[in-house]
């Protein structure tokens, strides 16, 4: 593969859709998908061959649209958007098109929740189509690839990376220019990249996505990658809970090995660079970087201790570079337009744009990109467009089970990793979880402090005992059996958790307590005190039959 | 050095053991394949039993306490088979907030099995899942591989009482 070569596959495919006058854009995500989607797709493929325009007209499988909630969701050439479209609908949308669109489908795109957003790592979901490579080339494509090989030396890409401020969206928040630099400094006899594709937190599913729905973008963001830091060899760990993104990035990764931009001397340079995918099995605790490497490995998901870090003595014991899926589709386009160009985009000290989940009690749910800093009422009551059935607004909890539950006092706070972390919570990987007046906080306090429980290793006797006294404790404010000393003793082990445990997970697992202890003082106290559980879901609980 | 060991067959004459022989193969028969041996094994037949341990261990030449601590490790592997169906219900937070845990109570009552049983008649499974990451239409529920979202009680109920009442 050439320049030459990858220009002329991207003008073919522009030539061959440029034949296309109209285009029917069916979402084949997994959210659509399980709302039966492919059936939605066959329908309009079966019209339309027997209308016999298909030479004119492309019915085209595409990634996520972000409004989970409406699917399945249809995008036409004409500009307009249908949500929850049936297999019996696509005659009259086969119809509507150059005319006037089937009303009873059509779902508004003035609306806040399409307008405030900015698409940067999610610009080709919803337009291409995941499964062709072509597609993705013709849409610059790999540019970035042939840009840095070409043009730029690895410092120059690292440069790059660092002037866009760009920081690790999979929760932490590290300066990926950094952790760039610490790789390429360091020694080691081979190096690798992995792409850490295990979205362990529930209520996350922005990973999911973008792999299912532009698995080419962070292929490219892993050779980029490669390039600056000098590793010849790469993982993309996924978990086995997600077979369609697995399966798109393995076909993905044949397609850039077919045409040469995966493998030996990529582009005519002596840059090679291989990536293998590797199956996540259900552990939580493997999203912690030592953990996943050992989980590489072929072993148990446990962490070790750092330093070294994995920078330094990673996988087999060589230098190696971990990032998170969302960081490494946000490459291309940085080496594409510059670091400057990214910077100008967030807050001073949160860069460029972070793709959220939107889920729980919230009238739109699904998947955004907005600029860093907007503020967590807009996240909410604008593009999530409020809390459904007129319930009212209790909390939102960011991070998963290692963030916190931000209360209505918070909602004027810019998301930014900062102010996310002075509040109390984390930016996490990206779950945005809004609850209403029916959720207790104790109870998910609760269910958080279950998940650590169960989720914890067992290496470190801190997360492994702690998280279990935390959880008996929480269980018994919610049977309405705690004492005032329980609740002391409550407090005494988030601050020990949070000192002596290993790894992140036991770390942060005392978060959502604190946070809901910190804003929700008053339902703890009810509990305890007046044995009540305010919401009605504690008493609820066990055995009664509700509804 | 180490001394060569032969790779030791498979233990009989299911042509599955192939697909696991070509996994094996692919990782070089080395100690860093294990986990991507034991998805093959799964995806094959349905479950990890000790037969498949004991080959798995034995053919990447590590101890079987390896084999088995990574196959109890991690929550994807299973060492039971399965029922003719399964139910996986999401405790996702997302679907947790909106009603997950009635509709693992309802079926929990409606079949008297806890998670990760199988009915006495082997018809029906029930498993929870930590997050499948279809947030956006909680609460979701798998039905044999396919996944349903927003799913009441009544629909979980009569799905699951379809495969319990007669030979599917």
């Amino acid at each position: 593969m050439t320049p030459e070569e990858l220009a002329e596959i991207a003008e073919s495919e522009r030539v061959a859709q440029s034949r296309f006058t109209q285009r029917v854009n069916v979402c084949v995500a997994a959210g659509c998908l399980s709302c039966q989607s492919q059936s939605v797709k066959d329908a309009l493929d079966r019209e339309a061959n027997r209308r016999d325009i298909k030479d004119h007209c492309q019915i085209k499988g595409v990634g996520c649209m972000g409004l989970c909630a409406e699917g399945p969701l249809v995008s036409t050439s004409s500009g307009v958007l249908y949500r929850k479209v049936q297999a019996e609908n696509g005659a009259a949308i086969l119809d509507s098109l150059g005319g006037q669109p089937v009303s009873h489908l059509v779902c508004r795109t003035d609306t806040p929740f399409f307008q405030r957003q900015k698409k940067i790592v999610l610009e080709n979901s919803g337009v291409i189509d995941p499964e062709r490579i072509e597609d993705y080339i013709a849409g610059e494509g790999y540019s970035a690839l042939i840009k840095t090989l070409t043009e730029m030396t690895p410092r120059e890409v690292i440069d790059q990376v660092t002037k866009s401020g760009l920081r690790g969206r999979g929760g932490a928040g590290y300066p990926t220019g950094l952790k760039w630099s610490t790789v390429s400094k360091s020694v080691g006899t081979k190096k690798y990249v992995i792409c850490n594709g295990d979205e362990g937190d529930p209520g996350a599913f922005m990973d999911r996505s973008v792999l299912e729905s532009d698995p080419h973008r962070v292929l490219e963001g892993m050779l980029i990658a490669a390039y600056a830091v000098g590793a010849s060899e790469g993982f993309a760990y996924v978990r086995a809970e997600y077979p369609l993104a697995v399966k798109r990035l393995r076909t993905a990764i044949r397609q850039a090995e077919r045409v040469g931009l995966l493998g030996s001397d990529i582009c005519g340079t002596r840059f090679s660079f291989r990536v293998d995918v590797r199956l996540g099995a259900g552990a939580f605790v493997c999203g912690e970087e030592t953990a996943l490497i050992a989980s590489v490995e072929g072993k148990r998901g446990t962490p070790r201790p750092r330093p070294p870090y994995p920078a330094m003595e990673g996988l087999f014991g060589e230098p190696t570079l971990i990032n998170n899926v969302e960081t490494f589709a946000s490459v291309a386009p940085i080496i594409r337009k510059g670091g400057e160009w990214y910077a100008q985009i967030g807050t001073e000290k949160s860069k460029g744009t972070k793709v959220f989940a939107l889920a729980g009690r919230v009238q739109n749910t699904g998947l955004v990109e907005v600029p860093m800093g907007i503020s967590l009422r807009e996240m909410v009551f604008e593009i999530g467009g409020g809390v459904p059935e007129g319930r009212k607004f209790k909390a939102v909890q960011t991070g998963g089970p290692s963030g916190g539950c931000l209360p209505s006092d918070c909602l004027d706070m810019p998301v930014d990793y900062e102010s996310l972390a002075q509040a109390g919570s984390i930016m996490g990987s990206g779950g945005m979880i809004v609850m209403d007046e029916s959720s207790c906080m104790v109870d998910v306090a609760k269910y958080f402090m279950d998940f650590c429980m169960t989720e914890s290793c067992g290496k470190c006797i801190p997360c492994r005992v702690g998280t279990y006294q935390m959880h008996r404790i929480l269980t018994a404010i919610g049977n309405m059996s705690a004492t005032q000393q329980d609740l002391k003793m409550l407090e005494e082990l988030c601050d020990l958790l949070k000192h002596t445990s290993l790894c992140g997970l036991g770390q942060s697992a005392p978060n959502p307590v604190v946070s809901t202890l910190r804003s929700f003082a008053e339902e703890y106290r009810a509990h305890v005190e007046e044995h009540k559980c305010p919401a009605g879901v504690c008493n609820a609980q066990p055995g009664g039959e509700t509804e | 050095m180490s001394s060569y060991v032969a790779k030791p067959s498979p233990p009989n004459q299911d042509k599955r053991w192939k697909l696991v022989d070509a996994t094996i193969r692919r990782q070089g028969q080395q100690a860093r394949g294990l986990i991507e041996t034991l998805h093959t094994v799964q995806e094959a037949f349905g479950y990890l039993d000790q037969q498949a341990l004991r080959y798995v261990a034995m053919s990447l030449r590590v101890p079987l306490s390896r084999a088995y601590g990574v196959a109890t490790f991690y929550h994807f592997f299973t060492l039971k088979p399965a029922g003719q169906h399964t139910c996986v219900i999401c405790m996702g937070t997302a679907c947790y907030i909106k009603g997950a845990p009635q509709l693992l109570d309802a079926v929990q009552r409606d079949l008297g099995i806890a998670p990760g049983e199988t009915t006495a008649d082997k018809k029906v499974s029930l498993l929870t899942a930590r997050c499948l990451g279809s947030c956006g239409l909680a609460p979701a529920v798998v039905y044999d591989q396919e996944v349903a979202g927003k799913v009441t009680r009544s629909d979980i109920r009569e799905h699951v009482k379809k495969w319990a009442g007669h030979d599917a």
